[in-house]
């Protein structure tokens, strides 16, 4: 029996992702417990080198393991310093972090954080602390300030999310109308924290600085009589941490290698920051897709228009649509995946904010196949999945591409972001 | 539950766009309700999330499309009795679960809580109880349907 149950525990940024549970093709999907399979972790895999890039300060390593959890399967992760604001003699180190460009800024689990950052107030003197959905579970803590160092750049004093803090255990109401259940743990979070690299300067923008009744209940004001909802302006907002570097600030790269159609036990490769700021972050030939104000293109399937994608490295594969719209089955027991009988090419076209088509063209195989086929593998470029409603290009569409995301406002050679390119 | 048939174009066999437009000045009031509610008698205070409404009618009744002041844009579908059967939204942010799933919000939030975590997209399909959420950080999209009220011929796959 080969591992029966693996978890693929899907990821996805807040966007999308993942599978999870037990994903191995057993049974049905059962919930509930974390049992999160375990995973064996493998001994020696061989991992996949990406090819050599001259170490520069704006490389930061990144590889896809099996996580914090020892069961991610198709999770980007990487270590993140973090220190104290402007004393760099007082920092931590935090692996298993997810690096994801659906989403912005850094997010840290109260539980693997040893530093005692200072915590940010709001105008009125109080705590302020954060609430943010993804998807089928939200991150509700303490927003906090520190220096984030990635590569060899530091983003001074930005603020961060501590998820689960004990300082504030109650989560407010407006919170809880999402129906949503918070994600504090290692066990139901997957990771140590969520590095945000998206195309966006700050998480929320200019909806969270409001007053009225648009205010989407992301920001937080904590006195000792509980946390209600603030206008929070978007300096103190979470930052993406990229743009708040001294240089290399228009956006990121991410290149991985590419792996065979079975997987690939481990691979590892670099985020670099920067896009045409120095000889290892040029766009080169690579397309362009601008993108909406949301941060979204269009994916032309068939003949269907889906106005909602994205390309988002903490998606733990590719998710789109459902069935009926795909006419690829579900797998049994693992119902966040698609089955189809054998491996289909799934022809797309990208069509970006002003119009621009780009075509993008990827594999869904049979996703108990090749977890079970392939036991030990934690890297995949051919999972794919339901998301109704939405077409969103994971991790799996990643491998063997340099995929470059640009920071909206942000100059770089080809425009100022946001856009997406590869 | 089984979506069948591919989607898309359907449900506009008839599309007179009875528009209506309220005004917003913050406190307009809206005949649009919460799933399961009645779209004509039921006066739920959404005034302060509808900006405007547009009344589409369709053979199946009539879909209320609110477009709030946050960006995100509702649809709620109403039976031929005013019962609206199913709500639809797509935004930066999500919307009011609690309001706007109304007596369902408990159901859908015990679902939630009760599916492994995995910040991937919510999928719930209860007997009474279809709700899906996909998208990520400002751009969101979802929808929820009770199969037991949706009017026959209409196509449960058509609402978005």
């Amino acid at each position: 029996m080969r591992a029966p149950g693996r978890a693929i525990v899907p990821v996805v940024t807040l966007a999308a992702l993942v599978c999870v549970t037990g994903c191995g093709s057993g049974g049905g999907g059962h919930h509930g417990t974390t049992a999160a399979p375990t995973a064996t972790p493998r001994a020696s895999a061989t991992p996949i080198q990406p090819t050599p890039i001259a170490t520069s300060s704006n490389v930061q390593p990144i590889a896809v393991d099996l996580g914090p959890t020892g069961d991610y399967t198709n999770g980007l992760f990487t270590s993140v310093t973090i220190c104290m604001p402007g004393d760099d003699s007082r920092c931590q180190t935090i692996g298993g972090v997810l690096v994801d460009t659906g989403s912005i800024g850094l997010r840290i689990l109260s539980s693997a954080l040893s530093l005692s950052l200072p915590q940010q107030t709001t105008a009125s003197g109080d705590p302020a602390a954060e609430c943010v959905p993804f998807l089928d579970s939200l991150t509700w803590g303490s927003v906090r300030v520190a220096d984030v160092e990635l590569a060899g750049e530091t983003a001074s004093a930005i603020p961060i999310q501590v998820i689960g803090d004990p300082r504030f255990p109650n989560i407010p109401a407006r919170c809880t109308s999402s129906g949503l259940p918070p994600a504090d743990t290692v066990g139901t979070l997957r990771t140590n924290g969520i590095l945000g690299v998206g195309v966006f300067r700050e998480d929320c923008g200019p909806i969270c600085e409001s007053t009225g009744a648009e205010n989407p209940g992301v920001y937080y004001a904590c006195p000792a009589s509980g946390c209600e909802q603030i206008a929070q302006p978007i300096a103190s907002q979470l930052q993406n941490p990229v743009w708040k570097l001294p240089e290399d600030n228009d956006g990121v790269v991410i290149e991985l290698p590419s792996i065979p159609a079975s997987g690939s036990d481990g691979v590892s490769g670099s985020l670099i920051l920067g896009i045409g700021t120095q000889s290892n972050n040029g766009l080169g030939a690579a397309n362009i897709v601008t993108l909406s104000a949301n941060g979204t293109f269009t994916t032309l399937f068939e003949s269907q228009s889906v106005t909602v994608s994205f390309i988002d490295s903490g998606s733990n594969g590719i998710f789109f649509l459902n069935t009926a719209q795909t006419g690829l089955p579900i797998c049994s027991g693992n119902k966040g995946f698609y089955c189809p009988p054998s491996p289909q090419t799934i022809a797309t076209t990208l069509r970006g904010a002003r119009g621009e088509t780009v075509s993008a063209t990827f594999t869904a195989a049979n996703a108990n196949a090749l977890f079970d086929g392939n036991p030990n593998a934690v890297a995949f470029d051919d999972v794919a999945g339901p998301s109704p409603g939405i077409f969103d290009f994971g991790l799996a569409f990643f491998y063997g591409r340099r995929v470059f995301a640009a920071i909206e406002g942000q100059t770089t050679p080809a425009g100022a972001g946001p856009y997406v390119a590869y | 539950m089984t979506m069948s048939v591919p989607a898309r174009d359907s449900a506009k066999r008839r599309s007179m766009h009875a528009l209506v437009a309220l005004l917003a000045l913050g406190v307009p009031s809206s005949a649009a309700a919460m799933l399961g509610g009645d779209a004509t008698s039921v006066d739920v205070d959404r005034a302060q999330m509808a900006s405007s409404l547009t009344v589409t009618p369709t053979d199946a009744g009539a879909v209320h499309e609110l477009r709030l002041a946050s960006g995100t844009v509702v649809r709620e579908y109403a039976a031929p009795n005013g019962t609206v059967f199913a709500v639809a939204w797509e935004g930066p942010w999500l919307p009011d679960l609690r309001q706007l799933l109304g007596p369902y919000f408990q159901q859908y939030a015990n679902a939630a809580q009760a599916k492994p975590r995995a910040r991937g997209p919510l999928v719930i399909r209860e007997p009474g109880l279809v709700v899906e959420i996909a998208g990520h950080m400002r751009a969101f999209v979802g929808r929820a349907y009770v199969p037991e009220m949706v009017p026959s011929g209409f196509r449960a796959e058509t609402i978005r």
